[in-house]
């Protein structure tokens, strides 16, 4: 019998590849949710496991097959990637219970089985993005995730969702391939594709191999860019989150962006952060300049969207855009915000849309025009909608209060005042387009069209509730988030020279 | 004339900057999806080709550890390029697989009249 723990970070990849493979074979769609089901719900009790150990006993080293790191894969957990595990896994745990009624509505009945087939091959994706210490394996698994993403955002109804899926075809395999050169450059230059090992050998020889070592910096800075969708590269994003199925969308927006940033923030810190002196190449000024843009371009359109799913898709760019602006502050506080806001905005933004997937559940439409006075036929979704809608704004005493707090304390710590006044502003913005939707349905009166209309049957609503209730806790309870946000933070500074 | 003797020594590198960008152009300025594609795969041969480039040691044999020998090629990039064309191709098929989908449900592939298209409706 062998010991089930030092197997951990392995079984994140092997559970959700070995679920997917057994729902290919299946016919039926809710035999295939039953198995999706299991698995997402193992996935988060193994991420809580590697966290755990992770806090009491440090980074865990897990060599693939027994082949010995640098030479082999090595699959290596630290406190930042246990912890977006956990979020991936978390997101999948909570939204798979309200796919079952959601698919079996959207999506014609001889292809549900492949669509848990296909969720499931992107979440071992994503997982594997996040848990592997070599770079060239987490090309591997970007394509894993972004193949099945693509299938995923197909399978919408209208038959605008297989444009969406073709255009994110198109610009996310030039963003991984932008990535894989990057990746080429540092083999280049260093001979490893270990994370670790590449970060030490890039050190001593970061004086004379500059230019190759600072263009495998831009390619890689640029493909993840576009698998993140940090503004301007952000044009596939809208069109693929609204056409999507309601499921998709929000899980996508609570995983896929996510886990591209996690491997930004690996490359940026850990990889290149002890060989190259950022001054070298103005990374954290540029990536500070487009994530003001991607804020506040991003929020004013959302502002004038009708269609709430491109306001959302729209809000997400906006959102990424403080997650990157805590990245390129780089210090303690901004890091830390920016990590934070990667949690918190996966909670709240997988709320919202698991929110507008149960409007589309019950009028079959999203458009703001059509829902005048739904507050008071769905109260308790609507309620969660306004809930999670202004975490984020980011009011205070919810969640999107304390990543935007972290920030403006990452801004001052820089002197730059005018960064926090920025952000108070953007919030406003994101308070009126927030505001608009709660206005329409609370404020006027029910029109006769929603006459039929209720809140969506308990395994669709607990998920909305869970994720609405769990952006108030985070307000509060700080400990699962911005104390382990700001031991990653620590972490990863501490490899920046 | 060092920049031609540079071009000579590294002629490898400017073969695969060459598909890389016509590769590229191609995805961007053609219209047609399927050509689109084409370009697509392309720019991502380029990167096979910047992998297994400096894979290979002037003089340096297979990597069949013989007493014979000394330098050996290195083996590794044409393992990860393997990998590589794997996902090059799981790309493409998805990628013509959605075209067959868009020419079923707009009865073209060109993408200004599929926008046209979907302006009207």
């Amino acid at each position: 019998m062998i010991a089930i723990s030092p197997q951990l970070p392995i079984l994140q990849i092997v559970v959700p590849l070995f679920g997917a493979f057994v729902t290919g074979f299946l016919r039926r769609g809710s035999t295939a949710f039953v198995v999706a089901l299991v698995v997402s719900w193992i996935m988060p009790v193994i991420a809580g496991a590697l966290l755990w150990q992770t806090l009491t006993s440090g980074p865990i080293s897990y060599a693939l097959g027994g082949w010995a790191p640098p030479w082999g894969i090595e699959y290596r957990v630290d406190v930042l990637n246990a912890f977006v595990l956990l979020l991936v896994s978390s997101v999948g745990a909570v939204i798979m219970p309200f796919a079952h009624r959601s698919v079996a509505s959207e999506i014609e009945p001889s292809r549900q089985a492949w669509f848990y087939c296909m969720y499931l091959l992107c979440l071992a994706g994503l997982l594997g993005i996040t848990v592997t210490g070599d770079a060239f394996n987490a090309f591997v698994f970007l394509e894993i995730s972004s193949l099945s993403t693509y299938v995923l955002i197909a399978l919408g109804r209208d038959r605008r969702a297989l444009l969406a899926a073709f255009q994110y075809l198109i610009l996310g395999t030039i963003g991984a391939t932008f990535y894989v050169i990057g990746v080429g450059f540092i083999y280049l230059v260093t001979g490893s594709l270990n994370m670790v090992d590449a970060a030490a050998r890039l050190g001593p020889v970061a004086a004379d191999q500059s230019r190759a070592i600072i263009a495998g910096l831009a390619f890689v800075t640029v493909g993840l860019s576009l698998k993140l969708a940090l503004f301007p590269l952000h044009v596939w994003l809208p069109n693929a989150y609204a056409y999507a199925p309601s499921v998709v969308t929000a899980f996508l927006a609570g995983t896929a962006t996510k886990v591209a940033v996690y491997l930004m923030v690996r490359f940026f810190f850990s990889v290149f952060g002890v060989a190259i002196d950022f001054r070298a190449l103005p990374v954290t000024e540029v990536l500070l300049a487009l994530s003001i843009a991607a804020i506040f371009v991003a929020s004013i359109i959302a502002v004038f969207e009708s269609d709430l799913k491109r306001m959302l898709a729209y809000s997400s760019v906006a959102q990424i855009g403080y997650i990157t602006l805590g990245i390129a502050l780089a210090n303690q506080s901004g890091l830390t915000g920016g990590l934070v806001h990667l949690f918190n905005h996966a909670v709240m933004k997988a709320g919202l849309f698991l929110a507008l997937g149960a409007i589309f559940f019950r009028l079959g439409t999203v458009r703001i025009g059509d829902l005048a006075g739904l507050g008071r036929k769905m109260p308790l979704t609507m309620l969660a909608f306004a809930v999670a809608g202004f975490g984020i704004v980011g009011t205070p005493g919810t969640a999107g209060f304390i990543s935007k707090w972290y920030l403006a304390i990452g801004a001052l710590d820089r002197g730059w005042w005018w960064l926090v006044l920025l952000i108070v502003v953007s919030s406003l913005i994101a308070l009126v387009y927030i505001g608009r939707v709660v206005e329409v349905v609370w404020f006027r009166p029910t029109s006769s069209a929603l006459r039929q209309a209720a809140d969506p049957p308990p395994s669709m609503m607990l998920p909305i509730l869970a994720l609405a209730a769990a952006t108030i806790y985070f307000g509060f309870d700080t400990n699962l988030t911005a104390n382990i946000a700001a031991a990653a933070a620590k972490m990863l500074l501490g490899g920046l020279r | 004339m060092v920049a031609l003797q540079t071009l000579a020594e590294h002629y490898n590198y400017a073969i695969t900057i060459f598909l890389m960008v016509a590769g590229l152009y191609v995805v961007i300025a053609r219209g047609n999806m399927v050509k689109k594609l084409v370009g697509l795969a392309v720019f991502q041969t380029s990167v096979y080709l910047l992998y297994i480039g400096p894979g290979k040691i002037i003089g340096g044999t297979p990597p069949i550890i013989d007493p014979a020998f000394t330098v050996y090629s290195n083996p590794l990039p044409h393992v990860l390029i393997l990998t590589a064309i794997v996902v090059g191709v799981a790309t493409l098929a998805l990628g013509l697989a959605l075209v067959v989908r868009i020419n079923e449900a707009y009865g073209t592939i060109e993408e200004d009249e599929i926008f046209r298209k979907d302006g009207e409706t």
